[in-house]
């Protein structure tokens, strides 16, 4: 994974609450087997109104997503997160976000600043007057700013370091691998094994 | 007072008890008991795996299957997208050991649906899977979460996960549960309260005697439904019903083990004086059937009450998207609920696709037909609950009600497979969410409890068992 340590873009504001993760990428997307090529996926219903926000010219191009309150709830889908990083986006800026969207997230090394509404609301308003604004997210020093105005956020710290390094979270648990043989020899008899054993893969 | 000795909560408890690995600056590294895989969020897994030239830890503790794609209406595969997602699966699991019930197994179905009723979800347990109503599962007395792929590739290579403790929440529910009033209405009802987001970062406890008193089927419904109030988990304490309902399934201990599994498990529960972070009561004593009018499930009113004005919102946002709500909708303040005609009744999916939710839909639909207007879609959640309600002869109720008898999978709860609204068509659904395009472009998704969604289907609009004369 990319270290995500400073991004410099535009911003496109989307102004609805509760975008769930079926908005963000309809089910029908989530046939396909791969982990990219989801641009066309990207709110796939919403780009079918004439006008949506993202597709009007002067937002092209923008790569910092502002949302209302509590952005990309629901189904665990990662294609939500590929989608946006596919659709050209760096950095997702909203009041809330949904569990396990965040989670998905920081493993992609997508950006999520969770800032209060009336904030987020003050960078829609910049953003929609001008859209080709420059907005620079600082993930070292925690805060966004853009014309002459800056917006301090909290990240939880353990999310920030894994994102700064850009480090691969599977590999930092197999250093574990001793510990987690460990506590398999005492696990329970009683609890459920399937007929799954290892084969090619090994 | 010692730490060891401190008061703690069943969700401290089965967090505590799986932590591989603890340090001031670093997750904690919790060990998944239970792998619950299916085609549609493991693909790229499987492949991220082979990539990085690593392999599945325990093959044996994990299980796929072949649900939120399949058709319904036959074993053929036609669809070749679908098709090709399928056979990467089953390619997946053939390179990786890893043991799969098929399209026409008679284990397959739904992840939520089968898990419990093999008996492979037990009380204490960790249980994983790339689907967020892994949540269900937490009615045994589990732990148990959905995560994205790459978390799952993560659980195939370590059988762990790297996460952060959330923070515990009681949910209880007083008063006395009225009659036709269910699970579904229940979950509902919380999260018209406290919101989409209202139990976000939490594990909540579904605690009091209207739980206690709810089957283990119903209780699957309401941990089901948890995430759709935002939260990481739900879970109930086990007890006399939760071993009632283990008992003798396929993967349930026996003899001597089961003895000491029980004894284990009754200390599964919280304890006197444990602390949560956050408490919600909710009484249900005055709760009648509920029925969502929006677009997100806390958008919610009694079944007997009318779609209500944004303008009476006091809450600028909650107003705005209340508005956008109506709008797709297509509903207008103040009509009533129950003068909403309806295209189609799903009754099916992970949160109201058991054998008690088919058997309380055939209790009302027994005798009676669909309306010409409508069209009733009955989806067992699992080869096995659809050949126990074979046995049991209710598929003749509702074949002789005019419904349609399918074959399992997840279906129209989210319209991956061919089973979709089509053309801004309106629908009552027991399925958990009612998002815009949810059950297909356009669509227009009621959520209902099953006696809801078979009395909607009879009278053709939103209706309760007691509508129909
Ligand atoms: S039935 Fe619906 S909610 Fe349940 S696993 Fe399938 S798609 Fe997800």
């Amino acid at each position: 994974m990319e270290p995500f340590i400073l991004h410099v873009g535009r911003a496109v504001a989307l102004r609805r609450d509760n975008v769930d993760t079926d908005q963000i990428v309809p089910g029908e997307f989530c046939k396909r087997v791969t982990k990219t090529g989801y641009d066309d996926a990207l709110f796939a219903r919403w780009r079918k109104e004439p006008g949506f926000v993202l597709d009007r010219p002067e937002h092209r191009g923008a790569s910092i997503l502002l949302a209302g309150r509590d952005f990309g709830i629901g189904s665990s889908r990662e294609h939500a997160v590929w989608a946006l990083r596919d659709g050209g986006f760096a950095v997702v800026v909203a009041s809330g976000f949904g569990d396990i969207f965040r989670r998905n997230a920081t493993n992609n090394g997508l950006l999520l600043v969770d800032l209060p509404a009336p904030e987020v609301q003050s960078l829609m308003e910049l953003a929609e007057k001008d859209p080709d604004l420059a907005v620079t997210v600082d993930l070292r020093q925690c805060r966004i700013t853009a014309a002459g105005r800056d917006w301090p956020f909290a990240i939880e710290p353990r999310a920030r370091r894994r994102l700064l390094a850009g480090e691969d979270p599977i590999a930092a648990t197999l250093r574990h691998a001793d510990r987690i043989t460990a506590y398999e020899r005492a696990r329970a008899d009683w609890l459920p094994v399937l007929g799954g054993h290892p084969r090619a893969g090994e | 007072m010692i730490a060891a000795t401190k008061p703690r909560t069943l969700a401290e408890k089965l967090w505590e008890s799986h932590v591989v690995h603890q340090a001031d600056d670093e997750p904690d590294l919790l060990y998944v008991d239970l792998h619950l895989t299916h085609e549609a969020t493991s693909p790229q897994a499987f492949d991220g795996l082979r990539l990085a030239g690593r392999t599945v830890r325990r093959a044996d503790l994990t299980l796929a299957l072949e649900d939120h794609n399949v058709p319904t209406d036959t074993h053929r595969l036609d669809d070749p997208v679908s098709r090709k997602q399928l056979e990467t699966l089953r390619a997946n699991c053939e390179r990786y050991g890893v043991e799969l019930y098929r399209v026409g197994h008679d284990r397959q179905g739904i992840v939520h649906v089968v898990g419990p009723q093999l008996g492979l979800v037990q009380p204490g347990m960790t249980v994983v899977c790339g689907d967020s109503h892994t949540s269900t599962h937490g009615a045994l007395g589990a732990l148990a979460f959905g995560v994205g792929t790459s978390d799952v590739e993560h659980v195939l290579a370590t059988q762990c996960l790297a996460i952060d403790r959330p923070r515990t929440m009681a949910v209880e529910f007083t008063g006395r549960l009225p009659a036709g009033v269910g699970a579904k209405d229940l979950a509902l009802a919380l999260i018209g309260e406290i919101g989409t987001n209202g139990g976000e970062g939490h594990l909540v406890e579904y605690r009091g005697e209207v739980v206690r008193a709810l089957s283990m089927e119903a209780r699957m419904t309401l941990c089901n439904m948890t995430i759709e109030a935002g939260a990481r988990a739900g879970m109930i304490a086990p007890d006399d019903t939760t071993f009632a309902y283990l008992a003798g399934r396929p993967h349930a201990p026996s003899g001597e083990r089961w003895e000491r599994a029980v004894a284990h498990w009754r200390g599964l529960r919280t304890d006197e004086g444990a602390v949560f972070d956050r408490a919600v009561t909710v009484d249900v004593s005055d709760l009648t059937p509920l029925v969502t009018w929006g677009t997100n499930p806390s958008q919610v009113v009694p079944l007997g009450g009318t779609v209500p004005d944004p303008e009476e919102i006091a809450d600028p946002a909650a107003r705005q998207a209340a508005r956008r709500a109506l709008e797709y909708m297509e509903l207008s303040p103040g009509t009533r609920l129950r003068d909403v005609p309806l295209d189609v009744v799903f009754l099916g999916s992970c949160t109201n696709g058991r054998i008690e939710d088919l058997r309380a839909a055939a209790g009302v639909l027994r005798g009676r037909s669909v309306a010409s207007t409508t069209r009733l879609l009955v989806v067992p959640g699992s080869a096995q609950v659809r050949r126990q309600a074979e046995d049991e002869g209710l598929h003749e109720v509702f074949l002789r009600a005019g419904a349609e008898w399918r074959l399992p999978g997840c279906s129209m709860c989210l319209g991956m497979n061919a089973d979709r609204l089509r053309g801004g068509e309106r629908c009552a659904s027991t399925s958990n969410r009612n998002y815009e395009g949810r059950q297909g472009a356009r669509a227009r998704t009621h959520l209902v409890s099953p006696e809801v969604a078979a009395a909607s289907a009879v009278a053709g609009r939103l209706a309760a068992p007691s509508d129909l004369g």
